[in-house]
């Protein structure tokens, strides 16, 4: 039951929005502050993570490789899944990003009497692309309402992701498949044994953020058919930093602000600054050139070692007793003794 | 040896991981590192003690230790503060660890291993997990927690198996190495790595063997490679000015079935006429400071680069071994190098320029081998290997930390008719580890390498029972000395052996007499000949017709 904590939390931001909406004080509060509070944090926490990653050096270069290296000229090495140059190590970090390489590998361990089997299991690849993939389609969708006039690329777009054209207004691809994704990667954090395990509360406090910000978004758009003009008044105001709130904002509509707001404003303390630090791993991102090219520790500090004058030192006479050469002067004097 | 097989049965994970409780149980575990040899390496607190004792006598002020080490180490590796802070624990990793399919311990899932870390990291250094505590999984650093630290992280051989499915890249061996470099903060580390530390820091090898004792042990081999052949082999050793330094694992010479790779290489070496030497101060490529801390693993490697500059070398050259090949690659340069007073390698014998070793110098048997035969410069007569259906085994750090995977299965395919592949999901860089790298392999933690080596095993057993393989190949000393067991255990009737002792076998010297037993010493025409001209052709390593294959 980790997931109740994150689930009463998110329930209960969604109550207070609601009730709170209906003072004026508090539709200031809601509409004006939080969006602004929450984009802030989120820009400043988001730069400064990063750049604490960024400021750590890479003492050394330690790739996995996932592929025949570059060695011989006539053995054909893995350019994508073990790169020898920057581009290369540029167009596996794309793959990584854009299609997620790594967790397409995935496979599942089962034992069946004994025997281990290895089968193949594509879902959780397929349910974080189309979460992370329709999750971009709607963020780039909502510019909509920051833009005027609406750019032709994003009618284009939103026309593509409409295709469907099954309700009205139009029921949009990226919006099923969002909550379908998010269904099922929070099916899959309850229900298999093994990530049950390692589920951290905190862990459902995104998802429930995320299903809530989507769902709140769908029943703004189907349910309540909130006023789409004086939302985008009020969001052209807020991206001109010039708000005004309008008299009455839909409580559905402060809602869904809200729920993106908190995540927003989340983002930077949390586990989702995996989108920042995938970009840094220095297993995926670094070529994989250790002997071609030296690479430098910029702490690289003398350590204490066995020297080999020490050694001759101390092994000396059992040198000279095996006639092996050795280098000290007074070595040789014994030898000649 | 356990007398039942081990129930490897799935079970569900029950609890909650933040119990920190660990039962130290013999089999399961290594023994605490004697005093001696942390005063020798001048490591903290020198003491007698077990991990199953209650009290394990750590300095009064550990805990400050451990935070500042964490502290410091966070401001030093990126590796480390990012692998604390991006996994979303989506679980990908979880049934990727031999460990966790052989033990079923749920915090064997490499996601666990590192929370183990993850929530002392949050408790201390992070806003949430001050402020939310057990809900963003944030812990106190206890004394149940070193332990628990202690017994995790040295069931872990760093094999980056998780790292190759994560996708953010997370290596658990990143942060096993961190763990263990935090535990050698306050002296609890295992002596099946710190004994082989000491004694290579002292001897220059982990055994301890001592430089006239060295020299022994390979005039031996040479002598039983020249009554193999009819050929003189000589061993040359700390001779200036030779062409390549050539650096082995030190079990190459003092273990089996190591010593017949060890023969192959001499062979090897004598046959084309290389200008080499083996050096006693440098009679050691493996190095055991891998598994204690970065440190260490630069104060034990100094001596290559050292030894290879007072002997004048051009360039080196480096034996079968795994985790000796990810110091070499991933390390060596960086921590002593620039090699500058050694020459980019190029091969003698073929006039290869090795460019992908062009700075550090050093390149692998398994490189210059293939290259040679690429070359066409060996004369080889693979049915001499017939006795053996051969598999590969990848190890963990040739294949995962370098992508040497096409080199060693040259050789393989030109110096034996039958090798036949495992699985694909076991091979390669999602290679199977062979449950005892990273200083496990000893005796006492049997059980638990037992249970680590098992999915290696079965995808052994699948090529056993599919192909009749009866023997596994590999290029790690590790590999050597401790799948045998594993085989024994699991699949009998399989053997282990290098990649260069099949060279040695197939491999038709100029000169040489006619060949009656193998590497091993085992009579090589067997019982069920096909008739004295196939056996002829066979013995004076005669390239064999279609026909004469046919006939078998």
């Amino acid at each position: 039951m980790k997931a109740l904590t994150p689930l009463l939390a998110v329930l209960a931001i969604i109550a207070f929005v609601a009730m709170a909406g209906h003072a004026h004080a508090g539709l200031i509060l809601l509409a004006v502050f939080v969006p602004y509070a929450a984009f802030a944090v989120f820009l400043v926490g988001f730069c400064y993570r990063v750049a604490r990653w960024a400021c750590v050096p890479v003492p050394f270069r330690i790739p996995t490789t996932c592929g025949q290296q570059r060695s011989l000229p006539w053995i054909k090495p893995a350019s994508l899944d073990n790169p020898s140059t920057g581009w290369g190590a540029f167009r596996r970090m794309a793959l990584e990003v854009l299609l997620f390489r790594s967790l397409f590998r995935n496979n599942r361990a089962r034992l069946d009497d004994r025997r281990l089997v290895l089968g193949e299991d594509r879902y959780l690849w397929l349910g974080a692309l189309a979460f992370h993939w329709s999750l971009l389609v709607i963020l780039l969708r909502h510019l909509r309402l920051f833009l005027q006039p609406v750019p032709n690329w994003l009618s284009g777009m939103e026309r593509v992701d409409g295709f469907f054209d099954v309700a009205t207004p139009a029921l949009y691809l990226s919006d099923v498949v969002i909550l379908s994704a998010l269904v099922y990667l929070t099916a899959r954090r309850v229900r298999n044994p093994q990530v049950r395990y390692i589920s951290l509360p905190i862990d459902y406090l995104g998802l429930f953020l995320l299903l809530g910000s989507a769902a709140s978004g769908l029943l703004m758009r189907f349910t309540f058919r909130v006023d789409v003009v004086a939302i985008k008044q009020f969001a052209l105001g807020l991206a001109v930093f010039h708000p005004i709130a309008p008299r009455a904002l839909a409580p559905i509509f402060l809602v869904h602000l809200f729920l993106v707001s908190a995540l927003a404003a989340y983002f930077p303390f949390s586990k989702l600054m995996h989108m920042g630090g995938v970009f840094l791993s220095p297993t995926r991102n670094l070529a994989n050139n250790n002997r071609r090219q030296r690479h430098i520790n910029p702490w690289n500090y003398p350590v204490k070692t066995h020297s080999y004058a020490e050694w001759e030192h101390e092994f000396r006479d059992k040198l000279i007793a095996a006639k092996l050469p050795i280098e000290s002067q007074d070595a040789a004097t014994i030898t000649v003794d | 040896m356990p007398q039942q097989l081990l129930s490897i049965e799935p079970h569900n994970p029950e609890g909650d991981w933040r119990d920190a409780k660990v039962e130290f149980r013999k089999g399961t575990m290594c023994y605490a590192a004697a005093p001696k040899n942390l005063t020798y390496l001048g490591l903290p607190n020198p003491r007698p003690w077990q991990p199953f004792d209650a009290d394990w006598k750590l300095p009064p002020n550990w805990k400050q230790t451990i935070l500042d080490g964490m502290k410091e180490r966070l401001q030093k590796y990126r590796s480390f503060r990012l692998f604390m802070e991006i996994c979303v624990r989506c679980g990908a990793c979880a049934d990727k660890c031999h460990f966790y399919i052989g033990s079923g311990d749920p915090k064997n899932m490499p996601v666990l291993r590192a929370e183990l870390m993850r929530s002392v990291y949050r408790r201390y250094f992070t806003l949430t997990g001050r402020v939310l505590g057990s809900l963003a999984g944030a812990r106190e650093l206890t004394e149940d927690v070193i332990k628990e630290w202690f017994y995790y992280f040295y069931q872990c051989t760093e094999c980056r198996r998780c790292s190759v499915f994560c996708p953010y890249g997370i290596d658990t061996a990143e942060i096993t190495m961190m763990g263990r470099e935090l535990l050698d903060l306050i002296g609890c580390n295992i002596n099946w790595v710190m004994e082989p530390a000491a004694n290579c820091f002292r001897t220059g090898n982990h055994l301890g063997v001592q430089p006239h004792a060295f020299q022994d042990s390979l005039q031996f081999a040479g002598d039983e490679a020249s009554e193999i052949t009819g050929l003189p082999i000589d061993v040359p050793i700390n001779r200036k000015g030779a062409e390549v330094l050539f650096v082995m694992p030190s079990a190459d010479y003092f273990g089996t079935p190591h010593y017949y790779t060890l023969l192959g290489y001499l062979m090897l070496f004598h046959e084309i006429g290389l200008d080499y030497t083996l050096s006693t101060f440098a009679s050691e490529g493996g190095n055991f400071g891998l598994f204690s801390s970065h440190e260490l693993t630069k104060r034990l490697n100094a001596k290559i680069y050292e030894e290879a500059k007072r002997l004048r070398v051009k360039w080196i050259l480096g034996g079968e071994c795994g985790h000796m090949w990810r110091v070499f690659h991933q390390y060596m340069g960086t921590m002593n190098g620039p090699a500058d007073f050694l020459e980019p390698p190029v091969s003698p014998i073929t006039g290869t320029r090795f460019e992908n070793a062009r700075s550090t110098r050093a390149v692998h048997i398994c490189e210059f081998t293939a290259d040679l035969i690429y070359h066409g410069k060996l004369r080889l007569n693979p049915s001499r290997n017939d006795h053996w259906n051969v598999t590969y085994h990848d190890s963990c750090n040739p294949s995962r930390a370098m992508g040497l995977l096409e080199e060693p299965r040259h050789i393989l395919k030109s110096v034996c008719r039958k090798f036949y592949e495992m699985p694909e999901n076991t091979i390669r860089e999602q290679t199977f580890c062979c449950g005892s790298g990273a200083g496990l392999g000893t005796d006492e933690n049997l059980e638990m390498r037992l249970r680590g080596g098992f999915p290696r095993a079965n995808a052994v057993k699948y090529v056993r029972e599919k192909h009749g393989v009866n023997l596994l190949a590999c290029i790690c000393a590790i590999d050597k000395a401790t799948l045998p067991t594993l085989m024994e255990y699991w699949v009998p009737g399989v053997e282990v052996a290098g990649v260069h002792e099949l060279l040695g076998n197939a491999l038709v010297m100029t000169g040489e007499k006619e060949r009656i037993t193998d590497l091993r010493g085992e009579d090589l025409r067997g019982d069920d000949l096909r008739g004295e001209d196939l056996r002829d052709k066979n013995l004076r390593g005669e390239p064999l017709t279609n026909e004469d294959a046919a006939h078998e």
